[in-house]
This record gives C-alpha cells, structure tokens and sequence, in this order.
C-alpha cells in the first residue's frame, strides 16, 4: 500500500528527516515511537503533503502512485487520512458544509455523482451514531469550541465519513483521559476493514493496548533505527529511549 | 476647463429643466447647493475623509452621459408608505440632516429631479419588510441623482431592504443622498444590497437623525460593484438611542468598495455597534474609515467598532483606519481593527480532507463575511444572503459585462 524510500525532508530549511525506509502493507498497523523532535509529525506531514514541508530526496508510493507529484486534496481522493494532533478551529464554516464539500469532493474525483442531500444528511446521522458523537457537536462549527477529547472524537467521526484505506493517526492518544482514549480507538476499530492500513504516532503504550500494531518503528534523528513487533513498545514503556540510542 | 467647471455648466445648461420638473421644496436648495460644490470643488486625496478613492478620476469624462430621467409614476395605495416629491415632508424634513458641506450631497442637491419618501405615522408599523429594486437599466451610458427621505414617526418601525442592480453594461455614474429620521421609540432596520457591475460607480451618503430611544441597524452590503464610496453617518440626537452599523464588503478583479462612516454620540447614554468584515482579492482596493465622536457631556456612551480584513491575494490593498474622539470622561469605547491573510492552517485541514484549494479558500471567505449575515435578525434574508455570497464566491453572480478586464 505505502512504500517509503530513503525519504528526505525539511521544513524552513531545516533537515528533519534523514533517509526514512518504510512499507506499510494492505491490512497492517505500524506504531512509530520516538523522541520528540525526533521527525514523527514531519513524516506524517509530508505523506499528506502539507506545503510547508519539502522533499529533498527519496520518494512515497501510494499503491503505487508517486504521492509526492499529487495535491493534498488528490491525496486524500486517494484514501489516506490523517488524524490531526491538533484540530484547527474553524468559525463559521458548519460541520455539515464541511463535510458535504469534503464527500462530495471524494465522489466526484472518484467519478461517482454527488450525494443527494436527504442521501447525505442520512450519511451524518449513521456516521454519528456509528462513532457516538454528540449531536451537536456536528452542528456547530468545525472545531469551535469543541474540547480536546471532543476534536479528537470529531477526527474519527470525519475518517468515518470520508472512509480511507490508509490512516495516520497522530499523537491521536494526546491529551484524552483513559474513558475518551477508549472511544476513539473503539471507533476507529469499528471503521477497520481487513484492508485499512494505519500508522500510529504515539509516545505511550497505552493506545497501542486498543490498537494493536503488527509492527512497531523507533525513529531518532530523522532516522527509524529499529523495527520490531508489540513488545517493542512495551519495552519502551519501561526503559525509554536511551538504551536503543547506545 | 476644470473639471469642476464642467460639472457648473451641467447644471446651468439644465436648470430650467430642473426646476420645472421637481417642486419648490426640493428645487429652493439648488442653487445654493451648487454653489457650495463650486467653492468646495471635488475632494482632492489629501482632504482626509476622501483619502482613498479618487473622486476626480470617477466623475471625470461621465459629464456627457445623459442625465434627466422620466419621473418615476407611482400610484398611490391606501396604507402605503411610499410617496414621491411629498410636498408635505419635503417642507419638514427635505434636506434638513444632509449636509452640503459634502461636495457630493451637495452635487446631488443640486441636481436631483425627484425625491422617493418613505414615511411611517406615529406607532405604525410595518408587517413585512420593503424591498425597493434600484435597477440600472436606461440602455445608454447615465448619470443619476438620487435622492431618499425616510422618515419614522414616534414609536414606528420598518424593515426596508435598498437592492442596487444593473441589468445592462452601459456605464453608470450615480449619487445618492438618503436622509433618515428614526424618531423617539422608532425602530428602522435598513438594509443596503450591492450587486452591480464592474462599470458602475456610486456615491452613496447617508443620514440618520435619531430620537430618544431610537433604534437603527444598518447593514450595508457590497456583493459586487465597480467603484462605490459609502458615507454613513449617524447622529445620536436623543438619550438612549442605539445605532448599528454593519457591513460586508467582496471585491475582486478591479473593484473599489470604500466605507466612511461616522458615529456622532451628542448625547448621553447611547450605545453603538460597528462591525465590518471584508475580503479583498485579486486587484480590488477596499478602504475602512470609522470614526466615533463623543461629544462633551454625552456620558454612559458606549460603543465597540470591530473591522476585521482578509487580503486574499498579494495584489489586493486593504486601508483601515479606525478612530475614536472623545470628549467625556465617563464612557467605555473600543475599536479594533485587522487585516490578514486566509489561515494556512485551516486551508491545510479542509485540503487533507479532500476539498480543492479553490473550494476550500471559498469556504473560509464565505465563514469570514458570513459573520456578518449572521447578525440579521430577519432569517429569511439571513439565508438569502448567505446562498448570494456562496454564489457569488463561486463566480455565478459575475456580472463582468462591460469589463475592460475581463472582455478582453
């Protein structure tokens, strides 16, 4: 699904990350553990495409499109999600137009007519009561006001909406108490097909207990300097960093 | 010749037409009013309230532009409202808050043929809004002079919708002096609409005199237009009156939209409101000037003037100057003004989540302006407003006919 060869970046001119070697297969679940500033969100922004960081070398297939030629928005049509650390608030634009604009947006570069709008606001109510979301949360503005665990549950409520193959959950566990930590890893469970690929940025074990990862990276210095199953993440927990740096 | 001049001679070559097309209680002014234009002349942009629209170069080469209209025929219905040349309030009111001192009113003064008077009788009140469709549609390049009385007695109210249109590409060069007395208890909501085209310019002033206890909303409009100037300005005549003045401005290619508005507290215990939001794109020039007077002696004044700007694209120019003059001490006033860009971070979002660049930046303009729409009270006009600028963000109002740039 996504293939990741000696991947270069930098953002405001400053190399972050330094020859990034990853391939994330139909199905599979990656956790990327790190330091901080080790170049985790980096990597997620540039899979997305996010203008502000630029490629200096390596490439990124998408079943095996070149990633890195496509728009943020193509990238999405093409089925890759991520999942905001940090929501921005958006005054004044509905949830509702939102996502009508964003489905509709999918569908036509998917050459599939736009959702009538019974057929859509039929989509909403599912959606929401799928990922048991407040009401009203989808009736206000995107983000406004919502508190953390609220944006949180609204990243997973959006993924349910727009339905990709291939998600980037960032930091997703930061700032939510067990209860909503919980809610969003059960509803991103509940979304899952066999095919849906994920890879999880996260600094704790915790998150990695509701979604279970085939596969966990350690990334220092813009580098993933080890690879290796669940229990990787557990030994983490319990003595850090350092002794993989030696 | 200066240009002055010429517009001098206009007037002395058509002043026998003038007078005996309109009454005394309109035609007693003239000359006076053009001769305060003659001294006066066209604001230079150094004098301060002109600074950012160039007036000469808006009336320059129009002064051939055909200019007597046929009067307009209205018949009367029992009950309504609207009268034209009404003898009786022109005696009263006519004239009375507009103030020559303005080169442009005082243009008008002198050339207007007709006066449209809107007057509500003491305690009347009207049930469904007014909408009046100002269309330019003559099919020859023209000059108007408009002139509008509103007047509403003690306790009255009215919600009155002023909806500018063209229907051809012939250039229009138009003024428009409003005068508005909103008496003690009366409530006026008016609201102002412009969807013109790229060849259209308009000075538009207007007057609002306020009783005790008054109340006005304005929300003043700029969808589409060519070159437009507003004046606004409202007297608080009388304790505890409340004036709001709101407006949204959408410009692009190479329109001009410039709002100067003045709020004159006189008295104690008023309250204002100001809030205008615009967003600017491609060529276009918008221009903020909001100046809030307290007298000496009005106290318990308070008023809040919010102006909030987006520069859409590297070449479009945005002026704000907010201001406050105040002149006693116990009073709570803000002003605050911004102008910025459309936020990266949000357009990012909405982008990952599949939306075009193109979409997505409409969306955010169309959130940004739509604050505004969002405080009329009325929903119906509420939701009218919000799908005119959706469509007119996505470019289906585009009136672009008679546009150098775009017939290219």
């Amino acid at each position: 699904m996504l293939r990741i060869k000696n991947l270069h970046a930098r953002v405001e001119g400053k190399e972050i990350l330094k020859g990034i070697n990853l391939t994330i297969r139909d199905g599979e679940i990656h956790a990327l553990m790190g330091t901080n500033g080790a170049g985790k969100s980096t990597l997620s922004n540039v899979i997305v495409g996010h203008p502000k960081y630029e490629v200096t070398d390596g490439s990124i297939t998408f079943n095996g499109q070149d990633l890195l030629s496509m728009t943020p928005e193509e990238r999405s049509h093409a089925g890759i999600f991520l999942s905001f650390q940090s929501p921005v608030e958006i005054a004044g634009v509905s949830m509702t137009n939102f996502m009508r604009a964003a489905v509709n947006a999918r569908r036509e570069a998917l050459k599939q007519e736009p959702l009538k709008s019974t057929e859509f606001l039929k989509l909403m109510r599912d959606t929401q009561k799928l990922v048991d979301i407040d009401k009203k949360l989808v009736s206000r503005s995107v983000n406004e006001g919502f508190s953390g665990g609220e944006k949180k549950r609204n990243e997973i409520f959006q993924m349910a909406m727009l339905q990709p193959t291939f998600c980037i959950l960032d930091e997703t566990d930061s700032g939510l108490d067990v209860d909503a930590l919980r809610v969003v890893a059960d509803g991103f469970n509940k979304l899952r097909t066999p095919q849906t690929s994920a890879l999880v940025i996260t600094h704790y074990q915790r998150l990695l207990d509701y979604i279970r990862p085939d596969f966990v990276h350690v990334l220092l210095d813009g580098k993933i300097v080890k690879t290796a199953g669940p229990e990787l993440a557990k030994e983490i927990e319990d003595n850090g960093f350092d002794w993989i740096k030696e | 010749m200066s240009l002055e001049q010429s517009y001098i001679d206009l007037y002395a070559a058509n002043r026998a037409k003038l007078l005996a097309g309109a009454p005394d209680s309109l035609n007693q002014y003239r000359d006076a009013a053009m001769e305060a234009f003659s001294t006066q002349g066209f604001p230079a942009k150094k004098v301060e309230d002109y600074r950012y629209i160039d007036v000469r170069a808006a009336f320059d080469g129009k002064q051939n532009y055909s200019m007597l209209l046929k009067a307009t025929p209205l018949t009367a219905i029992k009950g309504n409202p609207i009268s034209v040349n009404n003898t009786e309030l022109l005696n009263r009111y006519y004239n009375k808050v507009a103030d020559n001192h303005d080169p442009i009113t005082a243009l008008n003064t002198a050339l207007t043929q007709e006066c449209l008077c809107i007057y509500l009788t003491k305690n009347q009140q009207l049930e469904k809004p007014i909408e009046l469709n100002d269309i330019f549609a003559a099919g020859v390049d023209q000059m108007e002079h408009k002139r509008i009385l509103i007047i509403l007695e003690e306790g009255a109210s009215a919600v009155l919708l002023l909806h500018y249109m063209t229907r051809d590409k012939y250039h229009y060069l138009a003024t428009q002096v409003i005068e508005v007395f909103v008496g003690d208890n009366a409530t006026l909501q008016l609201y102002e609409l412009e969807e013109t085209h790229t060849s259209c310019t308009r000075f538009n002033n207007v007057y609002f005199h306020m009783g005790r206890y008054a109340t006005v909303k304005h929300n003043n409009i700029s969808l589409f237009n060519g070159t437009t100037r507003n004046t606004i300005k409202a007297y608080l005549k009388g304790e505890f009156g409340e004036v709001t003045l709101n407006g949204c401005v959408m410009a692009d290619k190479n329109q001009t939209v410039d709002n100067n508005t003045l709020i004159r507290h006189e008295v104690p215990n008023c309250t204002s409101h100001e809030l205008y939001k615009y967003v600017v794109d491609e060529q276009s020039v918008g221009a903020f000037a909001g100046k809030v007077y307290v007298a000496e002696g009005a106290q318990k004044s308070v008023s809040k003037e919010v102006n909030q700007n987006i520069c859409a694209s590297d070449e479009a120019r945005m002026y704000t100057q907010p201001m406050l003059e105040i002149y006693a001490d116990d009073v709570k006033c803000s002003h605050g003004s911004t102008v910025g860009k459309l936020d990266e971070m949000a357009l990012f979002y909405l982008r990952q989540r599949g939306i075009p660049l193109a979409e997505a930046r409409m969306l955010l303009m169309q959130a940004f302006v739509g604050q505004v729409i969002d405080e009329i009270p009325i929903t119906s006009l509420c939701d009218r407003l919000h799908i005119m600028i959706e469509q007119r963000l996505k470019g289906e109002l585009d009136q672009c006919v008679g546009c150098a740039r775009c017939n290219k």
